[in-house]
């Protein structure tokens, strides 16, 4: 925590940032903040714990704000894939960001079955071997196609359609949202139209999911979108060889054009 | 250059959930769920998410309008109020205190509940009290 704070200062001293966007200890709870050189006599309040909020969001918020300064923001290993991304889908600028990196707790890790729980750089915590395959999917593949169908069918009948997943997303950033179309999603019916609603949101985190897992933390119905984001990651990585936020190099798989052919192998398992 | 979050308790129903307001430059930019509340433990419905949105939207009324001639005039509290009472009382004389009925707010306080059915029993009369989350 210390270490983290003297960096922060040091960074807005030496005016490499003119803010730095993290979470603020204040009436006993961590809270988004953005330290300035306005207000470094709260720099002893700045907290790094595991409780996570979507930083990169906030990033954006104020960097749409403030095109031509410089921002700080703490990642983690998932939110540095996002700034990764947020970079690819011009979002954000490379020269406007600077990243703190926090490496996760194992039990951190464990909860979010996390394939790299850690960023390229940290100056908190000490780096945990992620994990390669999540328990959770394997648990729901090791279903039959008619299980795997009722069990999904089920928990999306549980939505209340109250768009936390959306909303908490720090990589849903698009202006006009499929899921709020009037033609598509009617208004005033709950639960939404079941499946098409979540499977739409699932098709659209291609390329984008970069597994935090604040949707999951979001959701009042606690549906387990999470794992079926994890599951779309997969089948990004089987099919279009990409791993979301792992590179800065190569295309997001949406973005490709041209043909391309697709062997499904386990449609019927 | 000023980013915030401000604690607060949802006013849009009576379970109360915890939320951040997200403050850029003094106006409100977000809402997001506090995810250390012990009532909501980091969710919100979809008017919890979006509780940002009327307290700036230009179509919100910040002055009482009193209906004459067919059209809407605003007014000030003092015209509003002696309106309200005075036709309260013509209702309850010529017709009796239980043609009159009260309908309060889960955006109110327990006390500021208390205090309208209190009005409702002892001073107009009646037990026509009600509340918006039966709608």
């Amino acid at each position: 925590m210390k270490a983290m704070q003297a960096r922060v200062r040091k960074l807005l001293e030496e005016n490499k940032i003119d803010g730095f966007i993290g979470l603020k200890m204040e009436h006993g709870h961590p809270a988004p903040f953005m330290f300035s050189r306005e207000n470094l006599g709260e720099m002893e309040t700045l907290v790094v714990g595991d409780v996570r909020y979507p930083l990169n969001k906030a990033l954006l918020k104020v960097s749409g704000q403030y095109p031509d300064l410089t921002f700080g923001v703490m990642v983690r290993g998932c939110d540095e894939r996002g700034i990764t991304e947020l970079l690819k889908w011009n979002q954000l600028h490379r020269d406007r960001v600077i990243p703190v990196g926090v490496a996760c707790s194992s039990e951190l890790a464990q909860l979010c079955e996390c394939y790299k729980p850690y960023p390229s750089d940290w100056v908190v915590g000490e780096k945990t071997e992620g994990i390669a395959k999540s328990k959770r999917l394997q648990k729901i593949e090791g279903m039959n196609q008619k299980e795997r169908l009722s069990y999904w069918l089920n928990q999306f009948n549980k939505c209340i359609k109250c768009y936390g997943c959306r909303d908490v997303c720090p990589m849903c950033f698009c202006e006009v949202c499929s899921l709020e179309d009037r033609n598509f999603i009617l208004t005033g019916k709950l639960p939404p139209e079941n499946p098409t609603f979540h499977l739409s949101r699932a098709v659209h985190m291609v390329g984008r999911c970069i597994d935090c897992g604040l949707c999951e933390e979001a959701c009042p119905s606690n549906i387990p979108v999470r794992t079926l984001y994890k599951k779309i990651n997969e089948i990004v990585k089987e099919y279009f060889d990409y791993r979301t936020g792992e590179s800065s190099e190569g295309k997001s798989p949406l973005n490709l054009l041209g043909e391309v052919t697709l062997e499904l192998s386990d449609v019927n398992k | 250059m000023e980013y915030k979050t401000v604690l607060t308790t949802c006013g849009y129903c009576g379970c109360g959930c915890g939320l951040y307001l997200e403050v850029l430059d003094g106006q409100l930019v977000g809402a997001q769920p506090c995810k250390t509340d012990s009532v909501s433990q980091g969710g919100l419905c979809i008017k919890g998410w979006n509780v940002h949105e009327f307290v700036q939207n230009s179509e919100r009324l910040t002055k009482p309008l009193i209906k004459k001639d067919g059209q809407f005039k605003e007014a000030t509290w003092d015209e509003a109020l002696d309106t309200v009472a005075s036709r309260l009382k013509k209702i309850k004389e010529e017709n009796g205190p239980d043609r009159i009925a009260f309908l309060t707010s889960a955006k109110c306080t327990n006390e500021e509940n208390y205090l309208l059915q209190k009005l409702a029993r002892a001073v107009v009369g009646t037990n026509n009290v009600d509340h918006c989350a039966r709608l």
